[in-house]
């Protein structure tokens, strides 16, 4: 019998969904994350508005002062969609695993004098309020924003607040032998110490900011643009110089977190202030605002921690961020930061 | 066989995901590099020489890109290759 072998082609009729068609301008093959981000959010046929606001729609671009003619423009340069970040993360968990591994195997920290450890305990373990405050202020922004471009990164940035939150947590178990008594403490010291209530007062004041863009802006821009440089870069070398890189290796994914996740937050503020000059003014607004107001905020906790030299390690994360604003191209925003 | 064939280097992947930003950053890069498409393989023939940039992957992706991770997906290619950390270069050795 004679076996022939043939190749046969299949030329498929369409390389990508038409509404993802339409926004490339032709029909040719489209990304994972350009499928999986344009048009997703539904824009017609809801029969009842929400009893909670009956004014607006269930979705509405009234909810923020920002105006876009387009809210797909947000693109995330890091493309991330669930597959890509989800794969992206749980390699940056691996590593982290091994790392507390490895601090939690030679006590590098439990060993640590009392002193030390009640040290690192009172500069680390109330973030992790913060950063639940952050991952509150994330999910209203997705709750409440308007197209998928936008809401499926706040939500992936959401969850990375709480994956922040543990990570904390989990320095303060390393800290207390796994018993939980820094987590109690680091609650306390959230709800009393006089260092830290002016950050509470705003991550709290945060939570009930109704402009969720105005909420983009304040949390994701300035509040971390000024608090985890301060945290995650100063304080971590102070306390690499006293007592060794153990917290380093605890602390690395909170640093390569914030480098990544700044270049989608410049993106975000930066399509919104091309489009319009309002958006502009509304955006410089804001940072200004809200860059007076984080200061003030750091100001008590800044000087618990770092002592007399709070006012320089201020000064550099504020000429930091400065310089980190002047790059959105707001004119003028950078001055009263 | 004539010059044109001579001189010529190509570049084969595999048809995925993956392969599509490289092939649409080497098209970029290379005007005159042709670009066939077969059932799961996409050929990219450029006549004497033929760059890789990672700049221009990592452009497209998004993320940091490491050259070798092209091997993944590589199915075959032609010509000496010269290897750097930006550049990953087909070309024919004259001498």
């Amino acid at each position: 019998m004679q076996v022939d072998i043939r190749t046969t082609s299949v030329t498929q009729l369409r390389n990508t969904f038409s509404h993802v068609a339409r926004r490339l301008g032709s029909d040719k093959a489209a990304s994972r994350y350009q499928e999986a981000t344009f048009d997703l959010q539904s824009t017609v046929n809801f029969h009842y508005r929400p009893l909670w606001q009956p004014e607006l729609a269930l979705y509405d671009v009234l909810r923020t002062q920002i105006e876009m003619k387009d809210w797909y423009a947000f693109r995330d340069p890091r493309q991330y969609y669930y597959g890509s970040y989800t794969i992206a993360r749980a390699r940056q968990q691996d590593v982290m695993e091994k790392n507390i591994g490895f601090v939690e195997k030679r006590g590098l920290l439990r060993d640590l004098a009392q002193v030390e450890r009640a040290a690192l305990i009172f500069a680390l373990v109330p973030l992790r309020h913060v950063e639940w405050g952050a991952n509150l202020n994330n999910s209203y922004i997705t709750a409440y924003g308007y197209g998928t471009a936008i809401t499926q990164a706040t939500m992936f940035h959401a969850m990375d607040r709480l994956g922040l939150a543990q990570y904390l947590s989990r320095i303060g178990l390393q800290l207390d032998g796994n018993s939980g008594d820094s987590l109690a403490q680091g609650k306390t010291l959230w709800l009393e110490h006089a260092a830290w209530q002016n950050l509470r007062r705003l991550v709290e004041r945060l939570m009930v900011t109704k402009d969720w863009f105005e909420l983009f802006v304040a949390q994701n821009l300035v509040l971390d643009g000024l608090l985890h440089p301060l945290i995650f870069q100063h304080y971590e070398r102070r306390a690499s110089a006293e007592h060794g890189p153990a917290l380093s290796l605890l602390t690395q994914f909170m640093t390569d977190w914030f480098n990544e996740s700044a270049r989608w937050v410049d993106a975000t503020i930066k399509t919104a202030a091309l489009q319009s000059p309002a958006n502009e003014t509304l955006l410089r607004d804001w940072i200004a605002n809200y860059g007076t107001v984080c200061n003030d905020a750091l100001a008590s906790y800044a000087s618990a921690v770092f002592g007399q030299d709070a006012d320089i390690a201020l000064a550099q994360i504020d000429a930091a961020f400065e310089t980190r604003v002047a790059k959105l191209g707001l004119k003028g925003a950078e001055k009263a930061a | 066989m004539n010059n044109a064939t001579q001189n010529s280097v190509f570049i084969a992947f595999q048809t995925n995901d993956d392969t599509r930003p490289i092939i649409e950053a080497i098209g970029n890069d290379n005007p005159n590099a042709q670009i066939n498409r077969y059932p799961a393989m996409v050929k990219v023939d450029a006549p004497g020489r033929l760059v890789v940039r990672r700049a221009s992957i990592e452009a497209l992706i998004g993320r940091a890109y490491d050259l070798r991770e092209l091997h993944i997906n590589l199915i075959s290619l032609s010509g000496n290759i010269d290897e750097s950390d930006d550049e990953f270069v087909l070309h024919w050795n004259k001498n």
